[in-house]
């Protein structure tokens, strides 16, 4: 009975030799251990130098993180080139869900966590818990996502839709419900509107991406959209429209349906054309220069430690050059790690998401919106003051 | 699928008791009796892991969620069973069908082939049919089918629309899961509709029948309960399939019995592959209690076609 | 059944009357077709689905009708039959055959060589593979057919050999088929609930998706195996034991022998049937972007998965994860399809002389 099954078995473990004998796979190289520890305190002095994200010394080890989905393809571009900049580190990040990756941060699971949100303050309370020292964790707003509008109506072919916050509420609160509503021809005087009904698509999973756009709706068009910053739409929301799982599924149902809107990640909308936007007085359409600005014009929140940069986002800003939808995502990371290994790993990693060139990586690979100058050099005197816990 | 419980010569044979023999059959039946003891556990725990990892949902503080889990669940469950119901509906008469094509109408040695591609067809991934339905469905029957359903038939409270544009709705979800439970009922009825006694059909012929109604007065008769219990597999499988409908369905948090809108109650098994990647907490907990509502289900489902099974096969057993 | 001659007489009995040619049915049959046709011909473009659905319909219509004036009222219902059992098939191939069509049509956009041996690791963009998905899939179900063939072929020799008829095994045997009916989705959540009590919340790991698997593919085997184990004639048992070999000697050396090619098959079968399971292994096994060789720690990203997340997580621009979600769909359309083949194969050859 046993020799058939063997040789089942046998060919199976055959195949898999083959298969990895014919497969690469650039983690492999990361395995062995070069003595970098040893010259730690040398790499720490250069390190505080480089803020403008220069060549920095290379660091060895494994850093661990898990959170927002949302930066899922963003963190894919910053593994890669922290890796290659630093072949003996290996960056790991389990997209859970900013939730779950704030809860297994504060749990010790992992080294740093991505999140949609800052702290609370009952987990910064839990965050001098979990760090080394008693400094606690801080918020680094590395990634802004502009959140864009498509919309599906073929009869506007080359041509862009206005829209002011508090049509976009409407439309989303259920209170304009056709095309050719008298609110949206005031925006759109040169269009011809067709006389169709609006879909509105929303996200029914629970995000970032929605709770970033109804937060803008409840501080642009607070009369219109009642509701507040919500996240679980269907049980929190206006009802009505169409909810669609994940990013995918909102742009998969507005380029399906004629008449649809929705809101998603603006790299993921493809050839859909997506709205502008009434802000100040005039229309901006969405562009991630545009988008990023809007970290600089909120406020900062800097936190007990002075250190944290929590921003609350203003989504009304004055001037017309801002584009007020976007996903504000940051990284949380302790102050005070307990080895310089660790320290060394979030400070080089850190400093390298927060650099031009980690900026640039990550919009070219999630279509983010890179963070300012004035931001980025905010952002990385953070970063220099991670340390060992004394 | 084991339809008869007797095989044939079931009458087991006494082996000869030899002490010398004694040492080795006791390890290998004790072994064999082991496996079988362990299917038993492994069910139990099923449901006590389940169970267990449910529980803190129920005792959970009431301002955890912003609804009880009763008002959580019953749209989901509602959903779940009118999916399935709805592709039962549609793949029923279908797989009689093919069934009745494959062992009675067409040749022979087609008949083995298409038996062999039917069976091949239970085995795509469910994954693909959902990658299927929203990339070729969904688009078919958005443009040419739900607007005519609502137009002619919108009286009927399942066709009231607004008709759904993008096609993500309830409708092609059931379509695709009727797809999916077919091959498994064809493969079901067919093999009770081959074991009908060569005498029947013969008989019946002699008299004078056509090939219907031959079938009929032979095959049909002889064959319904394989039917009832094949379709009550197959409805448990359209209760448990997760992935074909988290890709395709809009879904929204209500109960609806209209098939073709943009709202649609989700279903249990695909709210939980949605949602549960990027749970945390106690939303975990809250996804295995649906999960554990959803084992229940299908137990009652699968008890039924077994009981239906036995009791109607005194026939299927010669 | 297939008198083609037509006679003369008009007579009342089924045997002798009147009986449509063949050039007639054929008559029929093209004035179906063309009725499709017309279905769609004023839009200008075919439109292959609606010109077979009116075809059908109006072929089951037209077949009645005329049969039922030349040959009677139970010729007509036996040619309507027959014509709504045939089109049933075809209606049902039609899915299949666009299913298999769109499949192969978008999923060769990819089916490279850099798509088997490439990693996601690092990959932001068109390129990419999934060699880390087959290891995944390979530790993933390799794990679960070590845990569940031995698992469900004891069981099957419990239940066929030695408990058979006793009210234990009646249990075994009704609880084997609820376990059939498990869902996979609640296979994944015990085997998440069991390994979250173990390890912590979170947990992610390929032995936990193999657990969630040998669930579901154990009492698949049982069954096969048990109904091969059955099969087998009695008279070798008898022989066995009349020239003194022990019980548990005729089990392993004269029936499982002349088991063995049903009870691969069935192995095969259920390797095949696990293979694509998605749900279970979302929850249970995860996604990493590179290759995890060690199912005790940390994500393993399996075929199936990878293909959920390809289509659902596409990158930028989306079109480059579609490609590489339909290309594994691909994949695994292939590897179900070998699986079957090998099963069908092995069950010819591995067939001992004498049976059957």
């Amino acid at each position: 009975m046993n020799s058939p099954k063997r040789r089942i078995l046998a060919g199976a473990f055959v195949l898999t030799l083959v298969a990895a004998a014919c497969g690469s796979d650039s983690s492999s190289s990361s395995s062995t251990d070069a003595p970098t520890s040893s010259n730690a305190a040398g790499t720490t002095d250069a390190m505080t130098e480089t803020t403008d994200g220069a060549p920095m010394a290379e660091v060895s080890g494994t850093l661990v993180g898990a959170g927002a989905s949302s930066q899922a393809a963003a963190m894919q571009a910053w593994q890669a080139g922290f890796q290659e900049a630093n072949p003996d580190a290996t960056v790991e990040y389990d997209p859970v869900g900013s939730g779950g990756g704030r809860e297994t941060f504060l749990a010790g699971g992992t080294d740093f966590a991505g999140s949609d949100s800052a702290l609370k303050d009952e987990e910064y309370t839990a965050s001098i818990d979990r760090c080394a020292g008693d400094q606690g964790a801080i918020n680094l707003p590395h990634y802004i996502s502009p959140i864009a509008l498509p919309y599906n109506l073929p009869s506007l072919e080359g041509e862009t839709l206005n829209l002011t916050p508090e049509v976009i509420a409407g439309i989303f609160a259920n209170t304009i419900t056709k095309w050719n509503d008298p609110a949206i021809a005031a925006d759109n005087p040169s269009l011809t509107l067709p006389d169709t009904t609006i879909n509105p698509v929303h996200r029914s999973d629970d995000s970032g991406t929605t709770k970033n756009f109804t937060d803008y709706m409840s501080q642009s068009a607070p009369d219109v959209w009642t509701y507040g910053a919500i996240e679980p739409w269907d049980t929190d929301g206006p009802g009505g429209g169409e909810g669609a799982p994940q990013t995918s599924g909102v742009v998969a149902a507005v380029m399906a349906g004629e008449g649809s809107i929705g809101y998603a990640d603006a790299s993921q909308i493809g050839d859909l054309p997506a709205a502008s936007v009434g802000v100040a007085g005039d229309f901006v359409a969405y562009s991630p220069e545009a988008a990023a600005k809007i970290v600089d014009s909120s406020e900062r929140v800097t936190g007990p430690s002075g250190l944290d940069y929590t921003i609350k986002v203003n989504r009304t800003p004055d001037t017309a050059d801002t584009y007020p939808i976007a996903l504000v995502s940051y990284h949380i990371v302790c102050l005070q790690y307990d080895s310089q290994e660790k320290v060394d790993l979030v400070k080089a990693f850190m400093h390298y998401v927060g650099s031009d060139a980690g900026q640039a990586a990550a919009a070219a690979a999630a279509g983010s919106a890179p963070l300012s100058a004035e931001v980025q050099a905010e952002v990385q005197k953070s970063v220099d003051e991670i340390s060992v816990a004394p | 699928m084991t339809i008869t419980d007797t095989p044939p010569g079931g009458d087991t044979v006494v082996a000869p008791t030899e002490t010398t023999s004694k040492l080795g059959d006791r390890i290998f039946g004790g072994i064999s009796l082991g496996a079988g003891i362990l299917i038993l556990v492994t069910l139990a725990a099923v449901a006590l892991f389940l169970f267990v990892e449910a529980w803190p949902t129920f005792g959970a503080d009431p301002g955890e969620f912003n609804e009880s889990f009763v008002s959580y669940v019953a749209p989901l469950l509602f959903g779940t069973i009118w999916a399935a119901s709805l592709a039962l509906l549609m793949a029923l008469p279908l797989a009689v069908g093919v069934a009745l094509f494959i062992s009675h109408y067409a040749p022979k040695r087609i008949a083995v082939t298409l038996g062999y591609f039917i069976d091949l067809l239970a085995a795509i991934p469910s994954v693909v049919f959902g990658l299927w339905g929203i990339a070729v469905l969904a688009p078919i029957l958005s443009r040419s089918v739900y607007p005519w359903l609502e137009d002619n038939l919108g009286f009927l409270p399942f066709f009231a629309g607004p008709a759904s544009t993008s096609g993500r709705t309830m409708m092609t979800a059931a379509v695709v899961l009727a797809v999916m439970i077919l091959p498994i009922i064809t493969a079901i009825s067919r093999e009770v509709f081959l074991q009908t006694p060569r005498l029947h059909e013969e008989a019946s012929l002699a008299l004078g029948a056509t090939k219907w109604e031959m079938i009929q007065q032979a095959v049909l008769p002889y064959g319904r309960s394989g039917v009832i219990s094949g379709a009550m597999l197959g409805l448990g499988r359209a209760l448990g399939e997760t992935m074909a409908v988290a890709i395709i369905l809009s879904p929204a948090n209500i109960i609806t019995v209209n098939v073709i809108s943009n709202q649609n109650p989700n279903t249990i098994a695909a709210n939980i592959a949605l949602k549960f990647p990027e749970s945390a907490g106690l939303s975990v907990n809250r996804l295995i209690a649906t999960g554990l509502v959803l084992f229940f289900v299908t137990f009652v489902v699968n008890a039924l076609a077994r009981r239906i099974a036995n009791s109607g096969f005194s026939g299927a057993d010669g | 059944m297939t008198v083609t001659e037509q006679r003369p007489t008009q007579h009342a009995s089924s045997i002798t009357a009147n009986r449509l040619t063949r050039v007639q049915t054929g008559a029929v049959l093209a004035g179906a077709v063309v009725v499709g046709a017309l279905s769609w011909l004023p839009s200008g473009s075919p439109n292959w689905a609606r010109w077979i659905i009116v075809g059908l319909v109006s072929y089951c219509i037209g077949i009645y009708v005329v049969s039922r004036i030349v040959e009677g009222r139970r010729q007509g219902l036996d040619r309507l039959m027959r014509a709504v059992v045939t089109s049933a098939f075809a209606v049902v191939a039609m899915p299949l055959v666009s299913l298999l069509w769109t499949v192969v049509e978008r999923g060769t956009n990819r089916f490279d060589v850099a798509f088997f041996t490439d990693t996601m690791r690092g990959v932001t963009g068109a390129e990419g593979g999934i060699y880390h998905a087959i290891v995944g899939t390979m530790i993933v179900t390799g794990l679960a057919t070590i845990m569940s063939v031995p698992f469900g072929l004891f069981t099957a020799i419990y239940l066929a050999e030695y408990g058979h008829g006793t009210k234990l095994a009646k249990a075994i045997q009704s609880m084997v088929d609820v376990m059939t009916g498990i869902p996979s989705i609640v296979a994944g959540l015990f085997a998440y609930a069991m390994f979250e009590m173990i390890f912590g919340p979170g947990t992610r790991s390929g032995i936990a998706g193999a657990v969630a698997l040998t669930v579901l593919m154990t009492p698949v085997v049982v069954r096969s195996s048990e109904e091969m184990l059955r099969l087998v004639p009695n008279e070798l048992r008898e022989a066995a034991y009349a020239l003194g070999v022990p019980k548990w000697k005729t089990i392993v050396k004269v029936v499982l022998p002349t088991a063995i090619a049903g009870i691969i098959t069935g192995v095969v079968l259920s390797i095949a049937r696990v293979i694509g399971e998605t749900a279970p292994l979302l929850v249970t096994a995860g996604l990493a972007q590179g290759v995890n060789w060690n199912p005790f720690d940390g994500r393993m990203t399996t075929l199936p998965v990878f293909t959920y997340y390809q289509y659902v997580q596409p990158g930028v621009p989306p079109s480059n994860g579609q490609d590489r979600a339909w290309a594994a769909a691909l994949v695994l359309i292939i590897i179900v399809m070998v699986l079957f083949t090998v099963a069908r194969i092995l069950s010819s050859v591995l067939k001992p002389k004498g049976l059957r």
